[in-house]
């Protein structure tokens, strides 16, 4: 029960942060995913997309870390796309409504496109 | 002087699996996972055990949040032929009554999604509070046939 966060910078003509996650968010893990995209936001990156495919599980506390990011984005007229195909955790964002508020995509290239 | 082992008690012939956890929050993960092989051993569908995992862990997280002064978190697994009945109490003070209250989902917050998902992943959920006992919370899922 662990996750890997990795970050990486896309050039383009709007340059995008890409976090890619890793493994379980859960209440344990979601401080290390909530530390590295508030230090994104706060070293003045506000196009952000996160890279849940290799996500197998993400409770309320890891919602509430993507839900954070969110608005801290929009401060800065900003935006948080998501990379997910994982049914299970699909239907989580389906149930909690949080399907209206992200863009959810099947691929990296789809999330960045539509920033 | 080693600590004693956290005592886990399994009866199949009254259906009953209890586990006691530290309340801390790396083992909320131990929690889940013993519920998943419970459910697994139930013939439950992954979908059903996916359920069961996140309620569950749900359930545990608020007790670690919310439950002040208590710790260590008490799942018990009632076993039915149609059913599973998962109590996760804890001996703090207790969550408020408006935690535990039903949710709108509107506008994006950042708190409160753990009980909406509880209430929508289990069949049917109850809570106990006691501001001196703690906050007992009953959940069951009924096997689909």
């Amino acid at each position: 029960m662990d996750i890997k966060v990795n970050v990486r910078e896309l050039d383009g003509q709007r340059p995008v942060s890409v976090v890619d996650l890793n493994g379980e968010i859960d209440v344990y893990t979601s401080p290390k995913v909530k530390e590295t995209i508030m230090g994104l936001i706060d070293s003045g990156h506000y196009a952000l997309v996160i890279n849940l495919e290799n996500v197998r599980y993400i409770d309320s506390t890891g919602l509430g870390v993507l839900i954070g990011g969110l608005k801290r984005v929009r401060e800065h007229s900003g935006a948080v796309n998501l990379v997910c195909t994982n049914p299970q955790i699909k239907k989580i964002f389906d149930i909690t409504g949080l399907v209206k508020i992200f863009g959810i995509y099947d691929t990296e290239a789809q999330a960045c496109e539509n920033l | 002087m080693r600590e004693p082992l956290t005592p886990v008690t399994v009866s199949d012939g009254t259906g009953l699996v209890e586990l006691r956890i530290p309340s801390k929050a790396e083992w909320v993960g131990v929690a889940r996972l013993a519920v998943a092989g419970i459910a697994s051993r139930l013939q439950f569908s992954i979908e059903d055990i996916e359920d069961l995992k996140l309620a569950v862990a749900e359930a545990c997280t608020n007790c670690i949040q919310h439950a002040a002064g208590g710790d260590s978190v008490a799942i018990t697994c009632r076993i039915f032929p149609d059913k599973i009945i998962v109590r996760v109490a804890d001996t703090g003070f207790g969550v408020s009554a408006a935690e535990l209250a039903p949710k709108r989902l509107g506008e994006p917050s950042v708190g409160g999604l753990g009980v909406f998902l509880i209430r929508s992943l289990m069949d049917d959920v109850e809570y106990e509070l006691d501001p001196h006992a703690g906050t007992t919370l009953t959940m069951t899922k009924f096997l689909r046939t």
